[in-house]
């Protein structure tokens, strides 16, 4: 009997098909790539036994389980199914392996658990995202870092999250040893200077990204009890126009955020181009088409900015154009 | 005199101190921390026996609580100055052996070292000492190798152990508040700890190569000149002075004195460009021999008192302790 395989499905079903016939992969989203290590035995044991032995850390902090044969899936995905439970995965179904995989693994720097200059927990906020969003099979990518330096490279997604913290000031407890200030200036972006002996931040060039609160040897500069995130949009790879996601909300907050994401689903649904390949097109090819200030009007549809919340009413993007 | 008490009664003392005082403690500030959901303790203002953190010794000494960071000694328009006036009510102050003999430091450098200092004393004179006790070490302390770990200086001392409460009152002034309250007589004395983890062997006989010793270098390379050590330290008492010109008005401001760390850059700086010590390998020998060797001389006991705060809070991991035995460890 010959191999007989629904490749469109398997795909949804989070397996490529892979250059050799009747192989494929396996593949594993960690969301916010935040696991107990005990997951990783068990991709191992998938891997012994139905796999080539060899496992690929993907780009997205998901494990590729290579060289499975495609007729094994039922089986893989009732092995998968304590990491999907361990990892808290949405499914409509027990021992049918990941649902989903238009939208891809969100992804997340360390965060806050253990770096010191995160302003958030990131994996904890992806999880977050992870449980209002999947499965879902359409095209998006969201990624988190935890502070401005994007070590996560949020940029080069349709939804890129940083973390930010507002500078409190206790002027009483500060000595003017200028650490903030050198620390801002040869970190940061010069946004803090000196007058009569106490810190002036100018508000308009800081990025909240906190250097001068891990730089402050007396705690006269402290976090926000708030935490607050730059949301960037519609950075993209890819062979047409790849180019780095825009700020479009500065000071914003977690729920901002959340409803936002959601709210471009519908967009998308609205506006995706029914003969699209696979039922995905970029959201950003999408924007392009119908206009920011559409995209904008659905983004926001019921959403209360906060009061310190600065938005980029146009958005306009750049990168390399090869498609013109 | 010592009581055992309720902690209910406890607290109704305390609310009759805080009428006549202002009581300052370790207190945890939640989120205040140098990183992202991390905590500080450091001395606040408390209003209730429930807020101080007992426990876990503060990240920064009592001395932010008695000695401002800025003081506005004081303002000046064209021909005239004027002195702010002395807090109103007397600053009731929480602390630990080890920042009980700081005040001792404290006391030697503001009144005994040349004529007294004005600002100091009149604090000085308006603070009052509650001792809290250490059941066990804490992780950087070496309160025991430098005698601190015991002392009888105190004004009153407490302990909560859930609904009891200890008292030792060694001044007067406090008999009026438990005068009349349900307490019951008993000797009480402070918890102290006699051992600790970190042991520290001061040396005795340095010679003046210790100036050029490698110790200085190795550990001077490694630090940022951040001036954490010196700021949490209870026991050192360097300032600079900062005049202010208010913008809107220019004949008039206000001279302040600020905290100073002789590891931050200025430190050092005199007028005509110079500056004594340029390199931190430099500061931090001046740091550790006023510590340890220096101030003995002059005052017959060392400055440091072994609390531990500042191989604590050091970014780069820069033991003072390791310092300290190795230049007691060359010497023998």
């Amino acid at each position: 009997m010959g191999l007989d395989i629904n490749t469109k499905l398997a795909k949804k079903n989070a397996y490529r098909i892979g250059k050799a016939r009747g192989e494929g992969a396996s593949r594993i989203r960690v969301p916010g790539g935040y696991l107990k290590a005990e997951i990783l035995g068990m991709v191992q044991e998938i891997a012994e036994k139905y796999g080539n032995g060899i496992v690929h850390l993907t780009t997205r902090q998901g494990f590729e389980i290579e060289g499975i044969r495609l007729e094994d899936m039922d089986e893989i995905n009732e092995m998968l199914q304590p990491i999907i439970e361990l990892l808290d995965i949405n499914q409509k179904e027990p021992g049918t392996g990941y649902p989903a995989s238009g939208t891809r693994n969100i992804s997340a720097c360390i965060g806050n658990n253990v770096c010191p200059f995160a302003n958030y927990n990131t994996s904890e906020f992806a999880k977050r995202i992870e449980k209002e969003i999947f499965p879902n099979d359409l095209h998006f990518k969201v990624a988190l870092t935890g502070c401005s330096n994007d070590c996560a490279k949020v940029r080069m997604h349709d939804f890129g999250i940083i973390g930010m913290t507002m500078p409190q000031y206790d002027p009483s407890r500060c000595v003017s040893c200028q650490a903030c200030v050198k620390g801002c200036r040869s970190l940061s972006v010069d946004a803090l200077h000196m007058e009569n002996y106490k810190i002036v931040r100018d508000h308009e060039k800081c990025i909240g990204c906190g250097v001068c609160i891990t730089k402050c040897p007396t705690r006269a500069l402290t976090r926000s009890p708030k935490k607050y995130y730059k949301l960037t949009l519609m950075g993209r790879t890819g062979k047409k126009n790849p180019r780095l996601g825009e700020d479009f909300l500065i000071w914003t907050d977690e729920d901002t955020i959340v409803k936002i994401i959601l709210n471009t689903y519908r967009f998308v649904k609205e506006y995706i181009d029914p003969g699209a390949p696979g039922g995905k097109e970029h959201i950003g090819y999408i924007i392009d088409r119908v206009g920011f200030a559409e995209f904008k009007r659905w983004a926001l549809e019921g959403v209360e900015l906060l009061p310190e919340t600065e938005i980029r009413e146009c958005v306009y993007w750049s990168g390399i154009h090869f498609d013109r | 005199m010592g009581y055992q008490l309720e902690k209910q009664t406890a607290d109704e003392i305390f609310n009759c101190l805080k009428q006549d005082y202002d009581i300052f403690a370790p207190k945890l500030f939640a989120g205040e921390g140098c990183f992202s959901d991390t905590d500080v303790i450091r001395y606040g203002k408390v209003e209730s026996l429930d807020e101080i953190c007992w426990s876990r010794r503060s990240d920064y000494s009592f001395k932010e609580a008695f000695l401002p960071v800025n003081e506005v000694l004081f303002y000046f328009t064209e021909d005239s100055t004027s002195v702010p006036a002395c807090r109103k009510k007397p600053a009731l102050i929480f602390l630990w052996s080890c920042d009980l003999h700081a005040l001792r430091r404290l006391d030697a450098i503001y009144l005994t070292n040349g004529p007294e200092d004005f600002y100091y004393k009149r604090l000085r004179e308006n603070a009052r000492f509650v001792l809290m006790g250490c059941e066990e070490t804490c992780d950087t302390g070496f309160c025991v190798s430098m005698g601190t770990n015991c002392t009888e200086d105190y004004d009153l001392y407490l302990k909560v152990e859930g609904d009891s409460v200890l008292a030792d009152l060694k001044t007067g002034e406090f008999q009026k508040y438990f005068d009349g309250k349900d307490c019951r007589e008993q000797e009480v004395i402070p918890d102290h700890v006699t051992e600790n983890r970190e042991k520290v062997t001061l040396p005795r006989n340095l010679s003046t190569e210790t100036f050029s010793d490698s110790v200085w270098e190795s550990y001077g390379s490694r630090c940022i000149g951040c001036g954490r050590c010196n700021f949490v330290c209870p026991t050192c008492t360097c300032f600079t002075m900062q005049d202010i010109i208010y913008r809107d008005n220019e004949n008039t401001g206000e001279r302040r004195r600020v905290w100073a760390s002789c590891q931050v850059d200025g430190y050092t700086d005199i007028a005509g460009g110079n500056s004594f010590r340029k390199n931190q390998g430099e500061r931090m020998r001046f740091k550790v021999m006023h510590k340890i060797y220096d101030f003995e001389k002059r005052f017959g006991f060392p400055m440091c008192v072994g609390c531990g705060r500042c191989d604590a809070v050091c970014p780069e991991y820069i033991s003072y302790v390791n310092i300290i035995n190795r230049l007691a460890k060359e010497e023998a």
